[in-house]
């Protein structure tokens, strides 16, 4: 006994250590399953449920309907293509009325103002054809959309469906090594990228959620489909008679749509095989029941949440962009304006890929929003070319009422059909606004996902674009 | 340059990129990893495998470490000069003993080893034939504080993926357990407490017919040339060299009946399981899910629906319709049971 004494603790130690293999793996498991039994002890003696037959059967039902063979894939996209079709057509009027106000009117005054106090010309312009300007921009093109979208999306989500629809599509995403969800999240980018981001959260397996967040950007946001669309109707639309512009067009505007969701799924098979590999992976989905959507709340915090969060961060980045496209237009080297001296710098690698120094500048200093890469781009078309009767001026944007009229500066600035294939095809792959960046570095907190999200779609537009154009030489259409 | 000169220039840079980063083969790849093939690594290395021939109970020779760490007799001759220089081994006619000191190194390395091959298995999705590689580039460069944290943040796991001990921060180990599945006579149960990881295509053999540690087996037949077992529910055939890796603990035969070995993705939609156990091979973040689901053993399972292209099911868990795919589904093992009327 005496001998022990003095050695007790690390008796204790060793006695513990051995006894640490004796205990086996199990302990975990066993641990869990003491949980669910005594859980499931007390909930039998204190719960009572009534039996809620008929809903269920009615779920089942139309369960059954919704995830068909037969069924399920054209209920899904008759779904989507109504959801759009609402957002596009319902978008129009509220974003013209938007735009007549914050544009037509409001700017027009704010500068009378600023001239009545005796703001000096470049103040006033700094800060009304600049800031307010491109702030105003955004509001009136972004805000109509977002807040149709989002509540019918919330709505389909809300009742259900929507966890039906990556069941539906699971196992597609499962083959690229991606999470069934992600069709939702997909879904989601097509109204906007930066709240699509921040609706990944709905997919719990890291690994997962990070190529949702990475490969998002592929989904044509908001503010790029009417890039598309103008850039189809302008240059593909009139390679064949009228009556077929219009077929045409919208068929080159899909063709990009599904080159996008080509990209995504590549993009995430080969992201999982490579950067991602290390990072952890489950799946599991849950398909609640259905229930009537509950409208108000779903109307609340879907322009709360989603919409309201999203354009404020849109504004306060379309605040000083604003500032920069004003400045590179109004500062003057060497007798011509810092834009110019830009695009002549940028124009060899624009060129290179079928795109021009105009073009490249336009999307550097247009980074906050999709939505103003087009005025931006006439604006400096204008300025470099010199055209005088048209737009308002150095720093400026604008748009016009007709496609003809924005065709003509179009063609005046040197555009092929070649430079607009490849700017749709820039358009669909570039880098994320820096909306859409800010958003990923909140919901990744890391600059490393955030840098590979921007710097992986652009080099991608690049090569793509590259190759393109130099195709598109060969077969005589640059 | 032309459009066509171009297009050549650009097919050559992208061929040239490929060739220089694609990831394990790329040359930039290759010259890391030779890279990190460094004095330490070797040291660490051979430390390494003079503890596992004192394991095994087998003399350790020049010639056995040049084999084992592919260099040559020259390079391990100067390798065991550096050793005993160190203190960490001695050398005696015809052995290789290490000292104290350099069996706690040793174990250090072990235990960080395993521990990595743990994490790799449980938080990551990284395919189980590279989880010794990854491992054996991992373990030189962890210190011991962080193979602390490590282990604490696996809950200390006591076992890594192939049933090997982990050996505690103390450098306690307990003594191997196991026999060769080929010692085994018909009719006998056991249950798989260790694969051997090493040569890798043989260890790739077992994986693909999907048996690791904890897994049940019973023995069909055993002739010279094949040994027939039935594990998961089907009847695995192994030639003699490779079945010699995989180490079993004999259970009383009475065990064998007592578990079902249908799996969750066997039943039909609307049939019922009640769910009795989950398979070893599902691990970690994966394994925490399917419990926190209620995926326990006793909970009643109804395969409810299947997806238009036949994977994922929905199944309806606690009152829950949750949607797996078969992948995971062939990790549950359920009994059937026919739907009350």
């Amino acid at each position: 006994m005496k001998a022990h004494k003095p050695s007790t603790t690390e008796e204790l130690i060793k006695t513990a250590q051995a006894l640490r293999w004796e205990v086996g793996t199990e302990l975990h498991d066993a641990a869990i399953e003491s949980m669910y039994r005594e859980a499931a002890r007390i909930a039998q003696r204190v719960v009572s449920t009534k039996t809620a037959e008929p809903a269920a059967r009615f779920d089942r039902t139309l369960d059954r309907l919704l995830t068909s063979r037969l069924f399920g894939f054209p209920i899904m996209f008759l779904m989507l293509g109504v959801v759009f079709w609402i957002t596009i057509e319902g978008a129009n009027v509220p974003s013209g009325f938007l735009s007549q106000l914050l544009v037509d009117t409001v700017h027009p005054a704010l500068k009378e103002i600023g001239v009545s106090v005796g703001l000096p010309w470049w103040l006033n312009g700094f800060l009304f054809d600049g800031m307010y300007l491109a702030m105003a921009w955004v509001v009136s093109v972004m805000l109509p959309p977002m807040a149709i979208f989002f509540p019918l999306f919330t709505l389909l989500e809300d009742f259900g469906y929507l966890p039906r629809v990556a069941f539906n599509l699971d196992a597609l995403f499962r083959r690229a090594g991606a999470h069934g969800k992600q069709a939702l999240t997909m879904a989601m980018g097509y109204g906007c990228n930066a709240a699509a981001i921040v609706s990944t959260r709905i997919i719990d397996s890291p690994r997962e959620r990070i190529l949702a967040i990475l490969t998002n950007n592929f989904s044509l946001c908001n503010g790029r489909w009417p890039t598309q669309i103008l850039m189809a109707t302008i240059f593909i639309g009139a390679l064949v008679p009228p009556h077929l512009a219009g077929a045409v067009s919208a068929i080159a505007v899909v063709s990009v749509v599904l080159i996008g969701i080509v990209f995504t799924f590549l993009v995430s098979w080969g992201l999982s095989q490579t950067i991602l590999k290390g990072e952890a992976s489950m799946f599991s989905l849950e398909l609640p029941p259905y229930r009537p959507p509950r409208l108000w709340q779903t109307l609340y915090t879907s322009v709360i949440d989603r919409t309201l969060i999203v354009l404020w961060r849109a504004v306060v980045w379309a605040l000083p962009a604003g500032a920069v496209i004003w400045l590179v237009s109004n500062i003057h080297v060497g007798g011509q304006n810092l834009a110019h001296h830009i695009v002549e710098a940028l124009d060899p690698v624009g060129i290179l890929i079928g795109l021009n120094g105009v073009i490249l500048l336009a999307y550097i200093i247009a980074i906050p929003a999709n939505e103003i890469v087009i005025p931006t781009i006439l604006m400096l078309t204008v300025l470099v070319t010199g055209i005088t009767d048209v737009g308002s001026g150095a720093g400026v944007m604008f748009e016009l009422e007709t496609e003809s009229a924005t065709a003509a500066i179009l063609h005046a600035g040197g555009w092929t059909l070649l430079t607009g294939i490849n700017l749709m095809l820039f358009s669909l792959l570039h880098n994320p606004c820096s909306t859409t960046l800010y958003t990923i570095y909140k919901e990744t907190g890391s600059a490393k996902w955030t840098w590979l999200s921007a710097l992986l779609p652009l080099s991608l537009a690049f090569i793509v674009c590259f190759f393109t154009a130099q195709i598109g030489r060969l077969v005589g259409i640059g | 340059m032309t459009p066509f000169e171009l297009l050549i220039a650009g097919v050559l840079v992208c061929g040239l990129a490929a060739v220089l980063l694609w990831p394990r083969n790329g040359i930039v790849a290759r010259w890391r990893t030779s890279r990190e093939r460094s004095t330490r690594s070797l040291l660490e290395d051979a430390l390494k495998h003079l503890y596992d021939c004192e394991y095994r109970n087998i003399p350790c020779t020049l010639e056995r470490l040049a084999g084992t760490l592919s260099i040559s007799g020259e390079a391990a001759a100067k390798l065991i000069l550096r050793l005993e220089s160190m203190r960490l081994a001695t050398r005696t006619e015809r052995e290789l003993r290490l000292t104290a000191e350099g069996r706690s190194y040793a174990l250090r390395m072990i235990r960080v080893h395993r521990l990595w091959e743990r994490y790799l298995a449980d938080e990551t999705n990284v395919a189980e034939r590279d989880w010794h590689t990854e491992a054996e580039q991992q373990e030189h460069r962890i210190s011991a504080e962080e193979a602390d944290e490590l282990a604490r943040r696996l809950g200390n796991p006591l076992y890594d993926p192939h049933g090997d001990p982990i050996p505690s921060a103390a450098g306690s180990l307990p003594q191997q357990q196991g026999v060769p599945l080929t010692s085994l006579d018909r009719g006998v149960v056991a249950r798989i407490v260790h694969l051997e990881d090493e040569p890798e295509a043989l260890y790739a053999q077992l994986v693909a017919v999907g048996l690791g540690p904890g897994i049940q087996i019973r023995l069909i037949n055993r002739t010279p040339d094949r040994i027939v077992f039935e594990a998961n529910g089907e009847e695995i055939v192994l030639a003699p060299v490779v079945a010699a890796n995989v180490f079993v603990l004999p259970l009383a035969a009475e065990k064998w009946s007592a578990v079902s070995h249908e799996t969750l993705a066997h039943l039909n939609v609307g049939e019922q399981g009640m769910v009795v156990g989950l398979s070893p091979l599902c691990r970690g973040l994966q394994r925490r899910r399917l419990m926190d689901l209620g995926i326990v053993p006793g909970t009643m399972v109804e395969a409810e629906m299947r997806s238009p292209f036949g994977d994922p099911t929905s199944y309806k868990i606690r009152g829950a319709s949750i949607a797996l795919r078969k992948q995971q589904a062939e990790l549950i093992y359920v009994s059937r049971k026919e739907k009350a009327a």
